[in-house]
């Protein structure tokens, strides 16, 4: 569904993806995990258009991104830190992404109503906690019923309860066939739900394989485990 | 399109700046009317204050805006939008309030007091400005990424053009008096839209003493009525070209 070749882009001298190739196929959960600054977000970013690489190509369903903002339709994402507009209402936030995103009859209003952000529409952006802005970033991203969802950091900031909201959202989401890209460190968070590995370092992509085999191949049962075996024995 | 220039829009006007913009341009439109007792001399006294606060109102607010839109522009950047698309309403949206609230402040004024075809040049100049010191504004915020530097930029290019400029023709004039210089120096002037606008408006009163100095060089140079064509395109050069090259840039930015 999503296909990257050789993608690279440098900020200023600094490579921050080092010829990047995978592809990420529908119906499938998809961690894309590593250290800090390893290029998960300049990834994503990339996906979504924001950041243009270097070289290399995205494809969208057999075609590039390039030039293209249609195949955003299809996206919903949620950003790492959502910025948003500070004069502005949870309300009027969400009516002005209706009508951009136009053409919906329907809207997907589950988390919004699960968050219960109904009930603080006309609360100002800038009056609410860092939790709050990350529930209206996931229940805008979730609003459009897209085919790719794109997470940056999903959990990060919620607390258990809504945390684990999302993450019934995103197994029901899964089961309907759709695609979904997660950054984290947070392994322990994601260990029901994923179902592919993609492990980046340093801009370059180290592991990209299945749940399943990367057990197999180590032995372990824990995910988390399985990786830091993985991981120590390239190393060496 | 329509849709983001309405979200600019609303948002601009629900900023007091705005009225107090508006406010401000109708207390100086009508003292300077009452002060003089002739509507020509009012239409003067009225002319040289706004080409100092025009573009000093339109280059700060805007560039203090398009900062403060960021988060705006990023929301909207990951959307199925065009970034064509986001940059150019914002353009539009700036520019439509900023010239709303001229021809309220000032327009409406200027067309009680003197109801004639040089008030309608002097409302249509107003305009302009707001929209090259606009352009100029999209021109700072996209090349400093840093928002104290973009304000800065932008308050140096108003006191360059709407101060310095002039003397710094003369000074050229005075050390170069030897040479046949005329020529160059009213082309030179010509690359400043606050003189241009003054000097299109000036042409038009046929008042040679109040031209100033680059506008009595430009009126000997190309003539009255050569010297209001060229000038009314150069003006829209310098409506055009500073937004275009930050339209490229912002195409080509990462967020």
């Amino acid at each position: 569904m999503i296909e990257l070749i050789e993608l690279r882009k440098k900020y200023n001298k600094l490579a921050v993806l080092k010829g990047i190739s995978t592809k990420f196929n529908q119906s499938e959960c998809i961690a894309l995990i590593g250290p800090n600054s390893c290029g998960k977000t300049t990834l994503i970013k990339s996906i979504l258009g924001m950041v243009l690489p270097d070289s290399g190509e995205i494809t969208f369903n057999n075609k590039s991104i390039f030039n293209e903002t249609d195949y955003r339709n299809y996206i919903g994402y949620m950003p790492q830190i959502g910025k948003y507009p500070e004069n502005m209402s949870i309300g009027q936030i969400v009516e002005m992404m209706k009508e951009l995103r136009g053409g919906h009859l329907s809207f997907d209003e589950d988390l919004y109503k699960a968050y219960k952000l109904d009930q603080i529409l006309n609360k100002r952006m800038r009056t609410l906690s860092g939790g709050t802005t990350q529930k209206v970033s996931a229940a805008l991203a979730f609003m459009f019923n897209p085919l790719v969802y794109i997470l940056d950091e999903p959990t990060a900031g919620l607390d258990p309860i809504s945390a684990e909201i999302l993450k019934e959202k995103m197994l029901l989401e899964k089961s309907k066939g759709k695609l979904i890209l997660i950054t984290s460190h947070l392994l322990s968070d994601l260990e029901e739900l994923v179902s592919e590995i993609v492990f980046m370092q340093d801009g370059e992509l180290l592991i990209h394989q299945t749940v399943e085999e990367l057990k197999n191949k180590t032995g372990e049962e824990k995910l988390s485990k399985a990786i830091s075996t993985i991981l120590k024995a390239q190393l060496i | 399109m329509n849709r983001i220039i309405k979200f600019v829009m609303l948002d601009i006007l629900r900023n007091k700046i705005i009225l107090f913009y508006t406010l401000l341009l109708a207390i100086m439109s009508f003292s300077m009317f009452s002060l003089e007792d002739n509507e020509a001399k009012g239409l003067l006294s009225l002319l040289n204050l706004i080409l100092l606060n025009v573009p000093l109102v339109a280059i700060i607010f805007s560039t203090i805006y398009i900062y403060n839109s960021s988060e705006f522009i990023e929301l909207l950047i990951s959307q199925p939008i065009k970034r064509n698309k986001i940059w150019i309403s914002l353009y539009l949206g700036l520019n439509t309030s900023l010239i709303i609230s001229f021809i309220i402040g000032a327009g409406i004024p200027i067309l009680l007091y003197s109801p004639n075809l040089i008030g309608i040049i002097l409302i249509v100049m107003g305009c302009i400005i707001s929209v090259i010191f606009t352009s100029l504004a999209f021109l700072c915020s996209i090349i400093a990424r840093d928002k104290a530097k973009g304000i800065g930029m932008s308050i140096l290019i108003w006191l360059f053009f709407s101060l310095l400029f002039d003397g710094l023709i003369m000074f050229l004039l005075f050390q170069l008096a030897d040479y046949p210089m005329e020529n160059w120096i009213a082309i030179i002037a010509a690359l400043n839209p606050i003189d241009l606008s003054r000097i299109v408006i000036l042409l038009q009163l046929d008042l040679s003493a109040m031209l100033g100095f680059t506008g009595a060089v430009f009126k000997q140079t190309f003539g009255t009525g050569w010297g209001i064509f060229f000038s009314s395109s150069l003006l829209f050069l310098w409506m055009i070209i500073p937004f275009m090259i930050s339209l490229r840039k912002f195409n080509k930015k990462d967020h």
